[in-house]
Order: C-alpha cells, then structure tokens, then sequence
C-alpha cells in the first residue's frame, strides 16, 4: 500500500488519476481502517487529505456554511453557531460512534463510504447540502442526495474527491431535526433514520425536505413525504399522511436488526417524531 | 517504510513504519509503550484509547504515519515518577479494575473528559465512556472514581 499526504486538492486529483488498483482517500479513517484491518478493502492507493489547506475549517459562507472535509464531528459540535441553526445535522453527526470516533470522523468520509444507514446523511439530505466534486476535468456541485448509488458505491468518478460541504443558509422559521432507531443507547447502526427540514410562514409549512436512511440501497429523498405535511399546521392528518408516505417509500432489507415489517413501521414513527421537533425548532426560531 | 517523527508523553521520538501499520501497532511494537492495549481492533472497545493533539482517539484506528509531527499522550504519561495521577489514585482506591485490560484506555479518556469538562454530571461521564468496555467491573465503580476525582480538583483549585 501507498500512502500519500497531497499538499493540495490538485495534487490529490493527480495522484488519484494515476492510481493503478485499489484507491481510497483517508479522512478520520474510521471506515478506512475498519475495511482495512478486516481485510475488507485494502487500498493500493491511500491518500490522506488532512494535510491540504483548509480542510479542518467551518467557515461562513454568504448565510450558510462551508466545512471542510477534514472536519471532525467533536469539532462540529463544539463550534459555537453551527449547531444553533442546523440542529438537526449536527445531532446526526454527533450519533456516530463514541467519543473516540467523533475526534476523527467526518461529514465526507460519512457520505463517500456510501452506506445507507450513514447518519448524517439523511440530515445532509434534508437541509439540501452540496458538495463540491473536484477531479481532471475540474469543480461540479452535486447535491448529497446524488453522491450514493448502492451499498458502497458513489457516484464519484476515477480520479474525483470531495473537496467541500455546502450547507445552505438556514434563513428565517427553519428547523431541522434527525432521529433514528438503534437497539441500544449509544453505539450501534441504524435500523432506520429520519432526517427532516422545514420553514413555516406563520403557523403553516411552507418548505420541507423528508430523508430516510436505512430503509433502501441509498439514503432516500421523499417527495411525496415533503408534501404530505407541506401546506398544513402539521395537525395530526398531516402528520399521518407523513407516516404513511415515508412507509410507503421503504424498501429495506429484511435482517437480524430489524425486519422489514418493522423498519418500515418505524420509519413513518420517527418521521412523525422529527417532524415535530423540525417545526419547534422553527416556531422557536420565528 | 515510512520514516515519523512524533512527540510521545512529551518526549520527541522517531520510528519506521509499513504504511498500514497502526498507531497502536507502532506504540507497542516500537517503542514498546504496551499500556495501550488492543481489544477489538475495530473501534469498538477503546482499550487503545491515547490523545492526538489533545484529541481522544482509538489508536487502533489511526495509521502511525498520521502521527507524524502529532502528539501523542498515552497512559505511560500519567504518573509522574512513582507518583500516580489522582485518576490512578481513585481507580485504585474504588477498586475500579479487575483484569486491568480496559483500565489504561479508560484512564486516558477519563483524564481527557476531566481536561475539557471538569464539572461533568454522571450521564455526561457515562456518554463519553460508551466507546471504552469493561466486561469485569460494571462500570459503577468506575463512574464513582471518576466522578470523585472531579470533586476532589475542584476542592484542591
Ligand atoms: C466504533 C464505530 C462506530 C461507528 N458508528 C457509526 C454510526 O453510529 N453511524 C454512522 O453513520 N457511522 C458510524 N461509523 C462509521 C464511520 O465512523 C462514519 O462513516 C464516519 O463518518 C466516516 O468518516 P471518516 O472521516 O472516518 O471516513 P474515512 O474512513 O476516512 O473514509 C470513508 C470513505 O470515504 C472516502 N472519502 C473520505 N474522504 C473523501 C473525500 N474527500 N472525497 C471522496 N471520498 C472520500 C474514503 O475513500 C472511504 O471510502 C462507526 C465507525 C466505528 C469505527
Ligand atoms: S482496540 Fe481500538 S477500539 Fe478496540
Ligand atoms: S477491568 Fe477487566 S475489562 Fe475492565
């Protein structure tokens, strides 16, 4: 195995372009090393991004934010404003692992490790985060939604990395939220996670994303979910009519963890549960 | 072989590494500091918990070649001399250990919670353990160690 520190995201893309095998790019490793020491994955090529410029920075940008793709969950969580707009996501982050795997794991390694059940995903997916892909042919932005095709799979192309997140402005009555089901209190994967945004006007949502995790071969944005409580006070028909739709768009695996009666159930529970949090959040912030 | 250069407990030091070879590997196998222990070897366990930068890790998980130009604390750097840290004191005093395999990763990470968080409330200690298992002690003992520890620096500062 190689193992190379890239000064530069350019100098990563060269060397990732010119990766013979096996290519994997170590971020806080707590997929990486796992995959490696399991002898799941051994990468030919490993190339570590935390010593390019800027990638451990939150930053403002225009209303919303940019982190950088070294950021650690600890680090998340311990910024001082953050956390007060986007709640939702930074609690997703926050469910990952234990307080060692905080000090190392990030929001990028999260999503390009492509697992369905990844937390912070669905709360990436429901505030509308962005990344920014960097490759040989240059920058594209890509919604988060579209970065997982399957279990472990990316829409990412030879030679393309990750090289920001994009959070977008939270603006005025917003609230998000994310919840998910685990056997036990603390440590453990997803048996479905739920991540949900909303704007109200008034009393009434005007805006509002839906995101489930662990319920399908990808992170899922449901529309139909969004507009069933789109419109309304979130009064208890529309948050039945959430449930149903966030059921209706399961299609999980049957395991020891859950079977797919039961994810699919408690997938339209923790819809109604994040929905209720999201619109505190947001009358709060009215 | 990749050549680091690292800072330990305070002490500069170097070593040669296979590019997979991990930051627990190195600390035991190099520079024979053998207080970190591996249990899993997958995260789970903590009982190769050391700091990087002041940063609570599980060794097992990074690579000895991200601990170049890091530093490195590990369990060996807690006593001074023949005198014990306070933690050590009280895990000693509680009887808070009984094989002794989880205690060095538990100390690191308790003396770390106490660094950043010097009045936590019990829920807060059990939440920043949930990454260190014990399967001797229940864990009570060790929550009372450490929560008297706390007491007991807020009375001496
Ligand atoms: C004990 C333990 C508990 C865990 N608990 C949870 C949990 O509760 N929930 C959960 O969702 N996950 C959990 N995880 C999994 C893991 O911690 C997370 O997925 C984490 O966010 C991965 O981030 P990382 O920075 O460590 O990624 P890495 O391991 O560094 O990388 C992961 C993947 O992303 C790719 N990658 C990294 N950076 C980039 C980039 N800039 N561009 C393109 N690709 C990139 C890598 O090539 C690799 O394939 C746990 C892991 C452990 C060890
Ligand atoms: S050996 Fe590192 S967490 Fe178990
Ligand atoms: S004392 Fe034996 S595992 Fe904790």
């Amino acid at each position: 195995m190689q193992y190379h520190t890239p000064s530069s995201f350019d100098d990563a893309v060269a060397l990732a372009k010119d990766a013979q095998g096996v290519t994997r790019f170590l971020a806080g490793g707590t997929d990486v090393l796992v995959q490696l020491r399991a002898d799941i994955v051994t990468p030919d090529v490993l190339i570590d991004i935390k010593k390019i410029a800027g990638v451990s920075d939150i930053t403002r940008e225009g209303d919303g934010w940019r982190i950088g793709v070294a950021v650690t969950g600890a680090e998340m969580s311990e910024h001082d404003t953050l956390g007060k707009e986007w709640p939702g996501l930074v609690e997703a982050m926050d469910l990952i692992g234990s307080t060692q795997v905080q000090g190392r794991a990030t929001l990028t390694g999260n999503l390009c490790n492509g697992s369905p059940a990844a937390d912070s995903v669905p709360a990436m997916v429901a505030a509308g985060v962005t990344v920014t892909v960097t490759g040989p042919n240059g920058e594209r932005r890509v919604a988060v939604e579209d970065i997982p095709t399957a279990p472990g799979k990316t829409s990412l192309e030879a030679g393309e990395l990750v090289t920001a997140v994009h959070i977008p402005a939270r603006g005025k009555s917003g609230g998000d939220a994310y919840l998910r089901f685990i056997p036990r209190t603390e440590m453990d994967i997803a048996v479905v996670g739920c991540g949900i945004n909303l704007r109200l006007d008034g009393k009434k949502i005007v805006e509002a994303r839906v995101s489930l995790g662990a319920v399908a071969p990808t992170v899922l944005l449901v529309e139909e979910a969004a507009n069933a409580i789109i419109g309304t006070e979130l009064d208890d028909a529309a948050l039945d009519a959430l449930a149903e739709a966030a059921s209706a768009a399961c299609n999980p695996i049957d395991d020891k963890r859950g079977t797919v009666k039961f994810r699919t159930h408690v997938a339209g529970v923790l819809a109604k549960r994040a929905a209720k949090i999201a619109y505190e959040r947001a009358e709060a912030a009215s | 072989m990749i050549h680091v250069n690292t800072k330990v407990n305070g002490d500069d030091v170097e070593f040669l590494c296979d590019p997979r070879e991990t930051l627990l590997d190195a600390l035991r196998d190099k520079l024979g500091l053998t207080g970190a222990k591996e249990g899993c070897g997958t995260g789970d366990c903590g009982a190769c918990s050391v700091t990087m930068d002041g940063r609570l890790v599980c060794s097992c998980l990074v690579l000895g070649a991200e601990a170049d130009g890091k530093e490195i604390a590990t369990v060996e750097g807690m006593a001074e001399g023949e005198n014990l840290h306070i933690l050590q004191e009280k895990f000693i005093e509680h009887a808070a250990l009984q094989c002794g395999i989880c205690t060095p990763g538990i100390l690191v990470a308790t003396k770390n919670l106490l660094e950043k968080h010097p009045e936590p409330t019990e829920t807060q200690v059990r939440y920043w353990l949930a990454g260190n298992l014990c399967r001797c002690t229940g864990y009570d003992k060790i929550i009372r160690a450490v929560m008297e520890t706390a007491a007991d620096l807020r009375k001496a500062s």
